[in-house]
């Protein structure tokens, strides 16, 4: 038996109707097809999966679609805006932060939320910060150097009044 | 055939370049940032089904019989296939072909595939497994080497011709035993290197798609397109043209998806059976039991050298567990003595290696394929070989070094060799003069190196073609694409040839499109393995590349009245240097070429050297590459005396990759091979339960380091310029890999005086090592 709710995803509003053991990953990427959030593990061990309810880092193959309803969803596809990459996803191109970019989207939205509640981390926060999403490919290196340049890129941003 | 690079074109120091060298972005990186690339479970299909696949719950079982009637009486369920649809074998390796897509007479391990369904979604495809009832007779299973060798009628893989043996390789090189007479020291001594897995975050995915007329197209996470397309073929009895295989975005592969999974073919016939294309998506469980990862081998070795520190004869006798089947197994075993013979030079040379089939799942190629295991023993008995001798280990490995254009001990030709400068590189940077047998107990630092191939010198199925092919197709717009059959599985690979062909042609990196991983559309090449692409596919989109190069120059020579070679070709421009009069953007040299010489586009290939790389004996081809890379590593611990835990703090990691096309993209593989080496030191194991089950298949137990477990590393890039690579250019993805355990574990025993020999250094293993220390660690 199916349920129909509401969701907003990256400020779109939707109404899904899924079986209740619908997690919120499979309803994002089966239902809504935004499918930049990924399934690497399915048991809320790797990370891959990471979006923000209501702005916090949450793992959506452990979540039910349904605990989301009324709820604000990020995900990957709504970092950028008009166009625009999050100075995190331009600087973790530019240095080589995502290789397969398979865990990409995870790491992303976890360094994004820690951006948003500290916006100059030191390294070791940012290794705090990363610590429950897996990457097989760069052994952290560039990624904590893409975040900590871009901390500083969306500082001068905000405070130049280009970036929300 | 192009044969690998001109001697004109032969790379210096002083060449200048618009885009090799330089941190460029990759081509699909902003994709990737975004969320937009399309992994293979990202595509759907219109009426795709879903498939499972039921597996063994037996470690050694023959099959009596397989009752599927209430599976597909289950509503949503609309197709089953078994053993009995494949009858025919694959392998990787066309020697060695075991294995059916799905167990036809008996399951060889838990896990191993036995029927899979399709349905209209992945629950009710788990629901129908249930259904499928399987009548198994058990057979006594073997787990260990030394079980399958002494109860040879016990027969895991009945394809074997001897008893549970995949692979037997002797070799001896000089006079083994003269040469360790004459050694003032002996190093005799036992390491155990245990298994461990890929574990790629993406778990393997395919879809089979079956269309009306008779063609499959088949999408996979596979890093070998052009070979699981020949196995598609033959399990098929299909044409290879009426096969078409694409290679979405993979995340992430290390050797973990570079052969034929039952997956693949399961959603081929479960697509022809039912007319619907078919997804079937691993859980990660299955991927830690499809496994073809590191290979458990214990490697006794006797290693001689004078008084003086020169090396005088080597001697290996090693056992490999190789699980149930070969996969590349043949070439594992080979590889296990075929590889250790550079960067040092050793007189006389002897290797045993022998491969058994057991009860678990198949090992295979994981990066650093067969020889990162006895370079750790190796590594580590140079260690103790320089503490007896009283030489500095950085020293001892300078008194061996076997030099530029040269052979080795088992006649490998070797052109450029970096080694010296990287073990230069490592000493400075890590400040190891200060550092080794000086530092407070409890902390040390360790060195090692090694040396690894750019892609082997033949392809895996005996054949005269070009390994890399390249087409490429410019247009007035100013466009070129590129097409290439090569596997970008995150290395960088399309971007790599990105930036080549960006580089001749003289246009912005912007406007090419790689068009890549997908047999339909691009010419051959052979695949994401044996760190072939830099240097074989790079070759071939050059030699395209400078093909167009002259049709450009020399239509623009006659718009000009100058002669073509007075013509360049950068940074979006055709120019005369020196002639502001003479320059246009590049598109216009591109129209005056197409109305010179029609529709523009080029072929490239690149093959191999040939016989004059390597020995003339039997096996004398397997090791044997066109180039190779070198390594050093020293790295920094600290051991908890008291719980023996290992904290790696830094890694220093110098590599010879010919020439970096790409900094950021070499430090990255430099840094993931070293990290993924730590955490095969320190954190991971693919162990089994005595009854054969998995002790950890997920991503939770078995142990990945996380950001905070993983230490700094700085990368050192050394770049020796190998004449017959893309601008100098060799490989860098598996090479850096190889030092990380032996530099660890040498500097374990900096710290507190302990030798570990056997991986991963548990807490327990360290502490063992103490207590057999004796007395205080004397060593400062």
């Amino acid at each position: 038996v199916k349920e129909t709710f509401r969701l907003a995803v990256n400020g779109d509003a939707h109404e899904v109707s899924v079986e209740p053991r619908t997690t919120l990953l499979e309803c994002l990427r089966y239902e809504l097809g935004l499918t930049g959030s990924k399934q690497g593990c399915d048991k809320g061990d790797c990370g891959a999966c990471t979006v923000w309810l209501d702005g916090r880092p949450v793992l959506s193959c452990i979540t039910l679609a349904r605990t989301a309803e009324a709820r604000r969803v990020t995900t990957v596809e709504g970092l950028a805006r008009s166009g625009r990459l999050h100075p995190l996803q331009d600087a973790l191109d530019l240095k080589g932060g995502a290789q397969c970019g398979f865990c990409t989207p995870g790491i992303l939205m976890s360094a994004a939320a820690l951006l948003e509640s500290n916006p100059q981390p030191t390294e070791d926060d940012v290794r705090q910060a990363l610590a429950g999403n897996l990457c097989r490919c760069t052994g952290y290196t560039k990624i904590i150097e893409a975040v900590l340049e871009a901390a500083t890129t969306l500082r001068a941003a905000r405070s130049a009044g280009e970036w929300p | 055939v192009a044969v690998s690079t001109k001697s004109t074109d032969r790379p210096t120091a002083t060449q200048s370049f618009s885009v090799i060298g330089k941190r460029n972005r990759k081509v699909e990186g902003r994709r990737k940032v975004t969320g937009q690339l399309l992994y293979t479970d990202d595509i759907v299909l219109p009426r795709m089904l879903h498939a499972k696949i039921l597996r063994s719950p037996h470690p050694h079982a023959r099959i009596k019989g397989i009752d599927a009637t209430r599976a597909l009486a289950l509503p949503g369920v609309h197709g089953v296939v078994t053993g009995r649809d494949f009858p025919v074998p694959y392998g990787i390796i066309p020697w060695t072909r075991d294995e059916y897509p799905l167990a036809l007479d008996k399951a060889l391990y838990i896990g191993d595939g036995v029927a899979a369904v399709a349905a209209d979604d992945e629950r009710t495809a788990a629901d129908a497994l249930k259904l499928i009832e399987v009548e198994y007779e058990l057979l006594p299973p073997v787990f260990s080497v030394e079980e399958a060798l002494a109860h040879p009628e016990n027969q895991v893989n009945p394809f074997a011709k001897v008893g549970n043996v995949s692979k037997h390789v002797h070799l001896s090189f000089g006079d083994v035993e003269q040469g360790l007479a004459a050694s003032d020291e002996v190093v005799s001594d036992t390491w155990f290197y245990a298994g461990s897995t890929h574990a790629p975050i993406e778990p393997h995915c395919a879809i089979g798609d079956f269309g009306p007329e008779g063609l499959l197209t088949l999408y996979s996470s596979t890093q070998v397109p052009h070979y699981l397309h020949r196995e598609l073929a033959r399990v098929l009895e299909m044409p290879m043209d009426r096969i078409r295989v694409i290679q979405p975005g993979v995340g992430g592969a290390f050797g973990g998806k570079s052969e034929p999974f039952d997956l693949e073919f399961a959603v081929a016939r479960l697509s022809q059976k039912t007319g619907r294309p078919v997804k079937i998506l691993y859980t990660r469980e299955e991927v830690f039991y499809s496994h073809r990862g590191r290979h458990p081998m214990r490697l006794a070795y006797e290693v001689g050298a004078t008084r003086d520190g020169r090396l005088q004869a080597v001697r290996a006798r090693i056992h490999i567990d190789g699980g149930a089947y070969s996969s590349f197994g043949l070439v594992t075993t080979y590889y296990s003595g075929q590889l250790l013979c550079a960067p040092y030079r050793m007189p006389a040379y002897e290797f045993d290696s022998t491969r058994v089939f057991t009860n678990k799942p198949a090992c295979g190629p994981k990066r650093g394929h067969g020889s990162v295991q006895p370079r750790f023993a190796f590594e580590c008995a140079l260690d103790v070989l320089s503490e007896r001798l009283e030489i500095d280990p950085i020293e001892l490995r300078r008194r061996n070094l076997i030099g530029e254009d040269t052979r080795t001990v088992n006649e490998m030709r070797v052109t450029s060799n970096g080694f010296p400068q990287c073990l230069d590189a490592v000493e400075r940077a890590s400040e190891w003069k200060k550092k080794h047998r000086k530092l407070p107990y409890g902390q040390g630092v360790g060195v090692a190196g090694s040396t690894y191939i750019s892609g082997t010198n033949y392809p895996i199925y005996p054949n005269d073609m070009p390994q890399s092919g390249c087409q490429i197709k410019v247009d007035r717009s100013g466009r070129v694409t590129v097409f290439s059959g090569v596997s970008d599985i995150g290395q960088g690979c399309d971007s790599t040839l990105a930036y080549i062909v960006a580089e001749e042609l003289g246009v912005e990196l912007e406007a090419i499109r790689v068009v890549a991983g997908d047999t339909d559309l691009a010419p051959v090449d052979l695949g994401a393995y044996s760190s072939r692409i830099t240097f074989m596919a790079g070759n071939a989109a050059l030699d395209a590349a400078r093909k167009l190069k002259r049709q450009v120059r020399e239509a623009q020579a006659a718009v000009w009245d100058v002669a073509p070679d007075r013509i360049e070709l950068a940074g979006g421009f055709a120019l005369v240097p020196g002639d502001p009069e003479r320059v246009v953007p590049v598109a216009k040299a591109f129209q005056a070429a197409e109305a010179r010489f029609g529709t523009l586009g080029s072929t490239g290939s690149y093959n191999t050297p040939g016989q004059a790389v390597h020995g003339e004996y039997r096996g004398g081809t397997i090791g044997a590459s066109p180039a190779y890379s070198f390594t050093a590593h020293v790295a920094e611990v600290e051991v908890d005396e008291v719980t023996g835990i290992v904290t790696v703090k830094k890694i220093w990691v110098a590599h010879d990759c010919g020439r970096a096309l790409n900094p950021t993209l070499v430090e990255g593989q430099m840094e993931g091979s070293a990290y993924m080496g730590h955490a095969e030191a320190l954190f991971e194991e693919q162990d089994f339960q005595p009854n054969g089950l998995h002790r950890g298949p997920s991503l939770l137990e078995y142990r990945l380091p996380t950001s905070l477990d993983t230490p700094d590393m700085e990368s050192l890039i050394i770049e020796s310029l190998d004449r017959e690579g893309p601008y100098g250019a060799k490989e860098a993805g598996e090479g850096p890999l190889h030092p990380s355990v032996p530099a660890i574990a040498n500097a374990i025993y900096d710290a507190v005086g302990a030798r570990v020999t056997e991986l991963p250094f548990y807490p327990g293993r360290v502490r063992k090592a103490l207590a057999a220390r004796r007395g205080p660690w004397k060593g400062r």
